[in-house]
């Protein structure tokens, strides 16, 4: 393949993938239908695939209790609106509740570990993480499935012949908003500004006056926010069901889009939510031995091709490694 | 030369606590004893691919379930003796050790560690797909056996496991093994097959944890996917860094206190049983700020300690995890 | 790992003074001591206060700007951003000080949404130094700015570090290896050998004194 080819290469795959969706749209209601199901299912992969990345970009650890901490919101959300708060009033306070938890996370479980560890330690220590924060769902909320209510009022709106509900439509939006938000905190403000130089060179970030250590609190507190919409828009949808575990396996979806962008890049995470919740749903729906239990091992291919095929992902920037 | 015969007197000594302890537990606690034994191979596996080449697997769940599946479909289905499915599972684990190990040689440890969580967490949904097979979601029922015969198999198997290790780490192989953790470049330069010392770190740790899923199926005499769930691949890698990965005695340690130290917490009301996991979180972030090379450290250093994961003195921002 | 070992520097405000000496003499580290990029023994004392046990930021934010070996600039970031950066401290606007630093510097204003990264070696050290004044230093510490850039390149950045000097009153300590220039633009002198102060006097008095600047400065 000549070099001049290359970087279109992505491009045009996604560009390919846009026009699949298109047009299997255009021609069936079913294929339309699953598509957008999909792609409310890819938001909410992206929201999780992007609190992933913005921890990797600033500190180089993955965080696997990302899900756990959103599972743990949720049910703060749950609360809440047990307790006679209206969906959306609960819905801003969990967002408050996340930002502190995550930060104060941070500060507890991961500090003290950073100074004196290497990326290991710090990664088990995200899992001991994951495994408190997973038990004290059980303990304080107990085992049994639970049901959240939906930011949205049961209601499907006909296009063409087409039934898309609004709870799909409501993710896909909720989704691309937040991320949307995000970015624009990180281009537009002073605060975005100070983190994103903390995360792409701490010492020479110091030397200007940031307070790199703030900055990556901060940064778990954001991305505890991003995982509490995504647990929300996640229990609230027809396939997740409100449990202590629940956010294992959209945990694990939100890998495989965070690494089709590269681990680095939260665009490419966005695109890359989208995608495999899209080609997922599609998958299940079309062919007809992928059943529900595939969907995990079919996603744990995923990951494994491209980071057999292009390490640096659909957006990142290839790094060499000699040996 | 004290040093020794000291020991030498301290294995002994610990041999014989083993040896004697099932006489004096209830049926119960001997299959509680036993499933120490389980962890203690499945451990020993992980810390040979994690702990001495230095590729970290948070899937260990995942080789044990292939051996927890292979002995019990072989009994089950086609009714095999359940010790003679034991080789069978520590091959075929052997072979699913090499079918990962080779494509994770391409990958640095972050990513590494994403893949296997992954695999913990995909296995098992293969599992409750074909259920043709497997059982499904209800999974299979095994022949029960007394708990001394399981407390006496596991153990019989852990020591034999433990010594192979012991062996395999004091020779070439386990020298090998070091300089790849160490320094992959020194390693890779000074002609040691790096991609074959891996691949074998990677097949010989599979097939401990794949005989270890064997016997634990046989322990509880049932299997189903939930049995080798998530849980089960973090607790093994929390007994092998709590132990301390690179040494053999910590993994000891690691074992006795991933299954233990829950049911002792519980027994004792200290605390209730469903915050026990918040407990078990918490003491793994708190060993890993205060001592992070695990009870090795308090044991002597036996194994000599990885420079990988020693601290480099900065103190600013942890290293980078390093390109692999 | 211990690079310095007893250096005592004084330098008065307003003044000029070049750190000089081969490399591996520990001018570098002797920099990172005073903005507090490395772990320091000893005291650092800067107006009366002392800054022993602070760390980079707060240095920094007490108005000390640190130009590293190697610029410390953002090379994935904007022109203009990496300017916002050396104000990011402070609250209000910062027109002003972005006027400041286009008179300096007024190629910058065409340049601003261009990548750092892209730009040159003599403009990123430019661009660095421009940061740096963004932050209304009273004190800049500026370590090796010639290194890796051509003779007019380092003339017009001494330039512009005197100018500093003279219009802005900007306390400067000159890391160097090319003396020959830093003594020309500075008031005083240490030369550094093996982390210990080897010599030290006013520039003038280097510059002329054959017999030392031959044995110390080897020229």
């Amino acid at each position: 393949m000549p070099a001049n080819l290359r970087p279109w290469i992505v491009p045009a795959l996604l560009a390919g993938l846009v026009i699949f969706l298109l047009v299997g749209s255009l021609r069936s209601a079913l294929f339309a239908q699953q598509t957008v199901s999909g792609l409310a299912n890819g938001g909410i992969y992206a929201s999780l695939g992007v609190a992933l990345v913005l921890i990797y970009r600033a500190t180089q650890v993955i965080n696997f209790a990302q899900g756990a901490i959103a599972t743990f919101t949720t049910y703060v959300a749950w609360q809440f609106m047990q307790w006679g708060l209206g969906y959306w009033g609960a819905f801003v306070i969990t967002l408050c509740v996340a930002f502190a938890g995550g930060i104060a996370i941070q500060l507890v479980a991961i500090r003290p570990v950073e100074r004196r560890g290497n990326v290991l330690t710090v990664v088990i220590a995200s899992i001991g993480v994951l495994i408190a924060v997973e038990g004290a769902v059980g303990w304080i909320w107990g085992p049994e499935i639970r049901f959240m209510p939906s930011a949205f009022p049961v209601r499907t709106y006909h296009v063409g012949g087409v039934a898309f509900s609004l709870q799909d439509l409501g993710t896909i939006g909720v989704s691309i908003a937040s991320v949307v938000v995000l970015w624009a905190l990180f281009q537009f403000t002073k605060l975005g500004l100070a983190m994103r130089a903390a995360a792409l060179r701490p010492n020479a970030a110091r030397l200007v006056g940031v307070r790199v250590s703030w900055m990556l609190s901060f940064g778990w507190g954001l991305a505890a926010v991003l995982g509490a919409i995504a647990g929300m828009m996640a229990a609230a949808s027809p396939s997740v069901l409100l449990q202590p575990n629940m956010m294992d396996g959209v945990l694990i979806y939100a890998f495989a889009a965070a690494v089709l962008g590269g681990l680095e890049s939260p665009l490419g995470a966005v695109i890359g939510g989208l995608a495999i919740g899209a080609m997922l749903n599609l998958l299940s729906s079309y062919v007809s031995w992928v059943t529900p239990q595939l969907l995990l091992p079919a996603a744990f291919v995923v990951m494994l091709t491209v980071l057999l095929v292009k390490p640096s992902g659909l957006f990142g920037r290839t790094r060499v490694h000699r040996v | 030369m004290k040093r020794r015969w000291f020991e030498l007197g301290l294995i002994a000594a610990a041999a014989l606590v083993v040896a004697v302890m099932p006489f004096l537990l209830s049926n119960y606690n001997r299959s509680q004893g036993a499933t120490v034994a389980v962890y203690l191979i499945a451990i020993l596996g992980l810390n040979i691919v994690t702990g001495y080449t230095g590729q970290i697997s948070i899937g260990h769940g995942a080789f044990m379930a292939i051996g927890g599946y292979t002995t019990a479909i072989l009994t089950h289905n086609h009714g095999w003796n359940d010790v003679a499915t034991l080789p069978i599972a520590l091959a075929i684990g052997f072979g699913a050790g090499v079918i990962v190990g080779l494509p994770a040689l391409r990958f640095h440890g972050a990513y590494l560690a994403l893949l296997t969580f992954a695999l913990a967490l995909a296995v098992p949904q293969l599992a409750k797909n074909y259920s043709h097979f497997t059982g499904g979601t209800e999974g299979l029922a095994l022949p029960t056996h007394t708990g001394l015969w399981l407390y006496g198999l596991a153990w019989a198997t852990a020591t034999v496991v433990f010594v192979l290790t012991w062996v395999l780490l004091r020779g070439r192989t386990g020298r090998a093994f070091r300089a790849v953790r160490d320094s992959e470049i020194a390693a890779a330069s000074s002609g040691i097959g790096l991609a074959l010392h891996k691949t074998l770190a990677f097949g010989v740790s599979a097939a401990f944890a794949s005989v270890a899923g064997s016997i634990y199926v046989l322990i509880n005499n049932f299997v189903n996917p939930d049995v080798f769930g998530l849980t089960l691949s973090l607790y093994i890698l929390i007994g092998a860094v709590v132990g301390g990965l690179g040494s053999l005695w910590g993994v000891v340690v690691g074992a006795a206190f991933v299954q233990l130290l829950p049911i002792g917490l519980t027994s004792s009301n200290a605390v209730s049983s469903e915050a026990v996991p918040v407990v078990f979180g918490a003491i793994v972030i708190v060993v890993m700020a205060l001592l992070p090379q695990g009870s090795a450290v308090i044991l002597g250093g036996i194994a000599g300690l990885p420079n990988r994961f020693r601290r480099s003195h900065s103190s600013y921002p942890p290293p980078r995890m390093e390109a692999r | 790992m211990r690079a310095l070992h007893g250096v005592t520097l004084e330098v008065d405000e307003g003044q000029i003074v070049a750190l000089l000496g081969a490399n591996g003499a520990g001018k570098t580290t002797t920099l990172r001591a005073v903005s507090g990029t490395v772990r320091r023994e000893g005291e650092v004392t800067y107006d009366g206060k002392s800054l022993t046990h602070q760390g980079p930021e707060t240095v920094a934010r007490l108005g000390i700007a640190h130009v590293p070996e190697g610029r410390g600039t953002f090379s994935e970031l904007t022109v203009w951003e990496n300017l916002r950066l050396g104000a990011i401290t402070r609250r209000g606007s910062i027109d002003e000080d972005l006027k400041r630093v286009l008179t300096f510097f007024p190629w910058l204003e065409k340049r601003k949404s261009q990548q750092a990264g892209t730009l040159s070696g003599g403009e990123q050290q430019m661009l660095a130094i421009a940061r740096a004044m963004m932050q209304r230093p009273r004190m800049l510490l500026i370590d090796e700015p010639s290194l890796g850039l051509a003779p007019l390149v380092v003339t017009e950045i001494f330039r512009i570090l005197r100018d500093l000097n003279e219009r802005e009153g900007t306390t400067v300590l000159l890391v160097e290896q090319n003396a020959r220039n830093s003594l020309a633009v500075s008031n005083h002198a240490y030369v550094l050998e093996t982390g210990r102060v080897a010599y030290s006097g006013t520039s003038d008095e280097l510059a002329q004194h054959e017999a030392i600047r031959r044995s110390y400065l080897g020229y």
